[in-house]
């Protein structure tokens, strides 16, 4: 790839920010689990939190999420301070945490039921999401009928279906096997071009990160702080198939890992 | 069960048990042990009868509040402990003396504090079931998978909701379970209740049997309140598999 049209691809870092975290510290007791960590995520772009086990990733997005209380600094969503879960952001569980006594269509409702939307409404709206995650024909099916795949995208399903501006994943792909997992971050791509929406993205993968991030925070732990960001952009108008074999890609591979091994026990 | 290559039905042992107890019965080495043909004979003279019917009547009714007060009060109790450290540390303590505590003891306090009546064996029952009620409450709320309650919070959730949507289903195997230990205890409360409350009731029919050595009556009685008993815990326990296909998956 020449010079000029890694140019060409390449984006000006967007000014417009959804979600930005300014000098967030957490501590339990003694321990800090994350310090001064000031983060800005641009609107309709998905951001990974990326680093090693123990650097405060999920601590991180929890408190975006506003299930954790930060014990200080701040987290704007929009520009307006969270203080708790809001209705401008969903959540992506890594164990899918669906109601196992519910249906697929239950379930996908069940953000919309928390909020009072009349039930044909809601299953109109969920149906529309769960034939978008392609799980159409399993409206009546149970979660103890699906495979681990098919969970998760209930799970994404639900968190769609309540359009909420960001979309906040916690190593959503983790428990689900590797072909699978490829499924999703190609479907992941095209859903973020097609959603307007900001998403955070937590992985311990490089390879999953470098693959769908328009933005990487690398985080390392003890204390935990952001050692760099990293803005892939000459693969990012590719193809879904040919992006694990660009040289950026490689590249980009290569040295986070060599920045991030030396944390690796 | 299989015996010498013939599936055998449900509970066909029963019919062994029944069999000894006619054989000892009829060898008549006892008078406290009619023989079982016997006592059916009996029970079905007496399954018609007024004082049977009467009596059949006032130990339901005993019952059936004693076990729907433990169930109203046990089961969101226990959910709140479950969920609240607080109220886990109060209660906990008198949840644990009271459910190994010889309730027995308790039931001269209670005929002073609510009388000789009704009001006393309904307590009485509720006493007796209500604490593995909260306790098995308790113990299914706080094994709820914690991202399960976190998704409830983060969708918004107000806590009303959580209780009635989340942790009130997901708790129901254990919930469900604690009822079914706490009915067969009520069975066992309402009788003593009854016994030594007020003579009333299926209480007052053993009372009258034994004193009066009518063993055939006695037993009769008995089998119905068994038969009564294991119904309703089959029930349940048809309930609880129900749900239970879910329980590993919370």
């Amino acid at each position: 790839m020449s010079q000029i049209e890694a140019f060409k691809h390449a984006q000006p870092v967007p000014d417009d920010i959804a979600v930005s975290t300014r000098n967030i510290c957490k501590t339990y007791g003694s321990v800090e689990a994350l310090k001064d960590m000031t983060l800005e995520f641009p609107r309709g772009q998905l951001t990974s939190l990326l680093g090693p086990s123990g650097c405060g990733k999920t601590t991180l997005l929890k408190i975006i999420a506003g299930l954790l209380p930060p014990t200080s600094g701040e987290v704007t969503v929009n520009g307006k301070p969270v203080t708790g879960p809001g209705p401008d952001r969903a959540f992506v569980f890594q164990d899918f945490a669906l109601l196992p006594w519910a249906s697929v269509l239950r379930n996908v409702a069940f953000g919309l039921e928390l909020r009072g939307v009349a039930r044909s409404e809601r299953e109109d709206i969920a149906a529309r999401y769960i034939r978008e995650v392609g799980l159409g024909g399993f409206e009546q099916a149970y979660p103890h009928e699906l495979s681990g795949g098919m969970r998760q995208r209930v799970g994404l399903a639900r968190a769609l279906s309540v359009d909420a501006q960001v979309l906040l994943m916690d190593e959503p792909f983790s428990a689900v096997d590797e072909q699978t997992r490829r499924k999703f971050q190609e479907d992941l791509l095209s859903l973020v071009q097609n959603e307007n929406k900001t998403f955070i993205f937590v992985t311990h993968s490089i390879e999953e990160a470098v693959y769908v991030s328009d933005q990487i925070a690398i985080l390392l732990p003890r204390p935990s702080r952001v050692s760099e960001i990293i803005r892939p952009t000459g693969f990012r108008q590719k193809s879904a198939d040919s992006i694990r074999r660009d040289p950026e890609y490689l590249d980009i591979v290569d040295d986070i890992w060599a920045s991030l091994r030396s944390y690796v026990e | 069960m299989k015996l010498f290559g013939i599936n055998l039905p449900a509970m066909s042992s029963l019919i062994l048990w029944g069999l000894l107890w006619e054989v000892v019965g009829q060898a008549e080495l006892t008078f406290f042990v009619p023989p079982l043909s016997e006592v059916v004979r009996t029970l079905v003279t007496i399954i018609g009868t007024p004082s049977f019917l009467s009596a059949l009547g006032e130990t339901a009714y005993a019952f059936g509040m004693g076990v729907f007060f433990s169930i109203l009060i046990g089961v969101p109790t226990g959910i709140l402990m479950g969920r609240s450290r607080l109220l886990d540390e109060l209660l906990l303590p008198w949840v644990n003396v009271f459910l190994s505590a010889p309730l027995t003891a308790l039931v001269p306090v209670l005929m002073v504090l609510f009388g000789f009546g009704m009001k006393s064996i309904i307590i009485t029952t509720a006493l007796f079931a209500i604490w593995i009620i909260i306790l098995n409450a308790r113990t299914g709320v706080r094994q709820i998978n914690r991202s399960l309650v976190e998704m409830a919070r983060s969708f918004g959730a107000s806590p009303l909701e959580a209780f009635f949507k989340v942790y009130l289903w997901a708790a129901l195997p254990e919930i469900l379970g604690g009822i079914r230990i706490g009915i067969i205890r009520a069975v066992k409360g309402v009788i003593i209740g009854q016994l030594l409350i007020s003579i009333a009731g299926f209480g007052a029919l053993f009372e009258l049997y034994s004193t009066n050595f009518m063993m055939a009556h006695f037993w009769a009685v008995l089998l119905v309140l068994f038969a009564l008993a294991f119904s309703i815990s089959e029930f349940l326990a048809y309930l609880e598999r129900k749900v239970a296909y879910y329980a590993a998956v919370r």
